[in-house]
């Protein structure tokens, strides 16, 4: 088969059917700071540090995306909150923006196009797109309304509010999802080819399939029709097989799914209805030597690559600053070994 | 009759419905409330819930309210876990170098609600987290992470730790635990636990091992 480039690729496989080979999402964020040996606050500060780094990366790697994502509590410094950066790991939210139960009823949606670090991501978008145009998937990020209350009020607070407070919960679902439509779109105009919509407190780790289907469910649904463009959801290493009834009718393409998932099950409970998206380990992966990068490559194609439908990664959305450049190099090497289709991947008791 | 009341009480728990667990607690443990009866149920409870956690049958939301809820109904039967000088606690808990508590709520309502008095230190840096440990002389201390980079840093925390005469035990926990159990030897923690109710009967064996 010719080889196809990488956006045919993954609308091939989005199709249920096979392409050249499984595509691949190697989702790498702080990684393009190494590349241009700089420190993640300063990587992160400008649109062109990103840009260059994820030209960089998909050089160097030859994998199925660019990914210009800066970091989720991008969204919370939109809102006015705290963004703390370490020095080897993501950005991170500080002190929660809310500080008190009534200060949720002044929250209100940031304005897309007059806050500054927003338009760092919507630049970085429109570079990445002149760059590549149609050929490469550009993934733009936007963290569901339902989720990001975690780093607006802090966890606890939230789900208190979120079983025992429905006026404020509600106040606060309007307000997240006016700004989450407004933000994914400004992603989608400025070049991205989708939305990852990035909604962890949905996974049936954190919340039960009921709650989700009186709550999170139902603001996908809403959110995700009025955003106009494809999206994924990922549910950021959380477990999904209990949504395989729900979260095809929120209007999604994709699923992000948890590491410790079986993915034949998976490909099973979503066939047809869903691609799925992962399930390398980002975590025990920094201690990945080569022939274990192919053993988890083969395990993950072996499950889920027949007949399309996989988008191979990791599980989380980002692979941890700590994973060496050596096994990045090594997983995109047997994917362009055990994933040509026809899949020729032998038994991994073999 | 018992078992159904135990079987109540913890569907209560699990829907977050703190009346119906006051009422069904306050009919299973009679009146005057028998000690035995109510640590029973409630540990009970939360032992179960805790393993469903670990099974991927409870969510974290569930585990989180049955926690708040059970330390609320047990904090009249046991005042010193919240009116003791917390400096005589000989365990501490803090979350390090992060801003989510969530993990360390469940953890401390868990141990609140078994009678155990904690030093409950919120969010610490390094520095904060061994100085406040060597200065209150807790014998337990439980770390709690988020992200793979605070959970690296229990590595040097405690190096400190022991070269400043910490002879006591460290349990970790959070997510790069439970996804990297490798970690816990890494960092030269002494244990991390499955669940919060493992967490309680960890530090329950500890206690009684670490010289007071």
């Amino acid at each position: 088969m010719t080889a196809m480039t990488a956006m045919e690729r993954v609308l091939t496989t989005l199709s249920f059917k096979e392409a050249d080979r499984v595509p691949f999402f190697l989702l790498l964020t702080m990684h393009g700071a190494r590349e241009l040996g700089m420190g993640i606050r300063e990587y992160f500060s400008k649109a062109e540090h990103v840009v260059e780094g994820q030209l960089r990366m998909r050089a160097r790697y030859g994998h199925d995306c660019l990914y210009p994502f800066f970091h989720a509590p991008l969204e919370v410094e939109a809102f006015g909150g705290e963004v703390v950066y370490p020095e080897d790991g993501p950005p991170n939210s500080g002190a929660p923006l809310v500080r008190s139960f009534e200060d949720i009823l002044h929250i209100t949606p940031p304005p897309v196009r007059q806050t500054p670090c927003l338009q760092k991501v919507l630049a970085a978008i429109s570079a990445l797109k002149q760059n590549v145009g149609d050929t490469v998937p550009i993934i733009g990020v936007a963290v569901s309304p339902f989720s990001l209350p975690v780093m607006q009020l802090g966890f606890e607070r939230y789900l208190d509010i979120m079983h025992e407070r429905e006026d404020l919960f509600s106040h606060l679902m309007r307000v997240n999802e006016a700004f989450c439509t407004q933000w994914a779109n400004a992603q989608l105009e400025a070049g991205a080819t989708a939305i990852c919509y990035f909604d962890p407190v949905s996974s049936p780790t954190i919340i039960p399939p009921e709650k989700y289907m009186q709550t999170g469910f139902q603001i996908a649904r809403r959110t995700l029709a009025s955003i106009n463009g494809p999206t994924a959801t990922h549910f950021a290493s959380g477990r999904t097989l209990g949504l395989a009834e729900m979260l095809p009718e929120t209007g999604t393409a994709i699923v992000g799914v948890g590491m410790d998932e079986d993915l034949t099950e998976l490909k099973r409970a979503y066939g047809g209805k869903l691609s799925l998206l992962g399930n390398l380990n980002g975590i025990t992966m920094r201690h990945w030597d080569k022939p274990e990068c192919r053993r988890q490559v083969r395990r993950a194609l072996t499950a889920a690559a027949p007949g399309g439908g996989f988008i191979l990664s990791d599980s989380h959305g980002e692979i941890p600053w700590q994973v060496p450049e050596q096994v990045l190099e090594n997983i995109s090497e047997a994917v362009r070994e055990f994933g040509r289709y026809p899949l020729a991947v032998p038994s991994l008791n073999a | 009759m018992e078992t159904a009341l135990a079987h109540n009480f913890q569907e209560a728990l699990l829907g977050g419905d703190r009346q119906i667990a006051t009422d069904v607690l306050s009919r299973a443990v009679g009146n005057p409330p028998s000690m035995d009866a109510l640590e029973k149920i409630v540990v009970t409870a939360l032992d179960n819930i805790g393993a469903s956690w670990e099974r991927g049958e409870a969510a974290l939301s569930q585990v989180y309210m049955s926690g708040r809820i059970c330390e609320e109904l047990m904090s009249p039967y046991f005042p010193h876990t919240d009116d003791a000088p917390l400096s005589q606690s000989r365990l501490a808990i803090a979350v390090l170098n992060d801003h989510h508590l969530l993990g360390k709520r469940i953890v401390l309502s868990f141990l609140k609600a078994s009678g155990l008095p904690v030093q409950d230190w919120g969010t610490c840096t390094e520095d904060r987290l061994v100085d406040q440990t060597l200065e209150n002389g807790v014998d337990i201390l439980l770390i709690s992470t988020l992200m793979l980079p605070s959970a690296l840093k229990v590595g040097p925390v405690g190096k400190r730790l022991r070269e400043n005469g910490f002879t006591g035990k460290i349990i970790v926990g959070g997510a790069p635990f439970r996804i990297d159990p490798s970690l816990v030897e890494e960092v030269g923690a002494d244990a991390t636990a499955d669940n919060a109710m493992e967490c309680v009967k960890m530090v329950k064996r500890m206690l009684q091992e670490v010289p007071a």
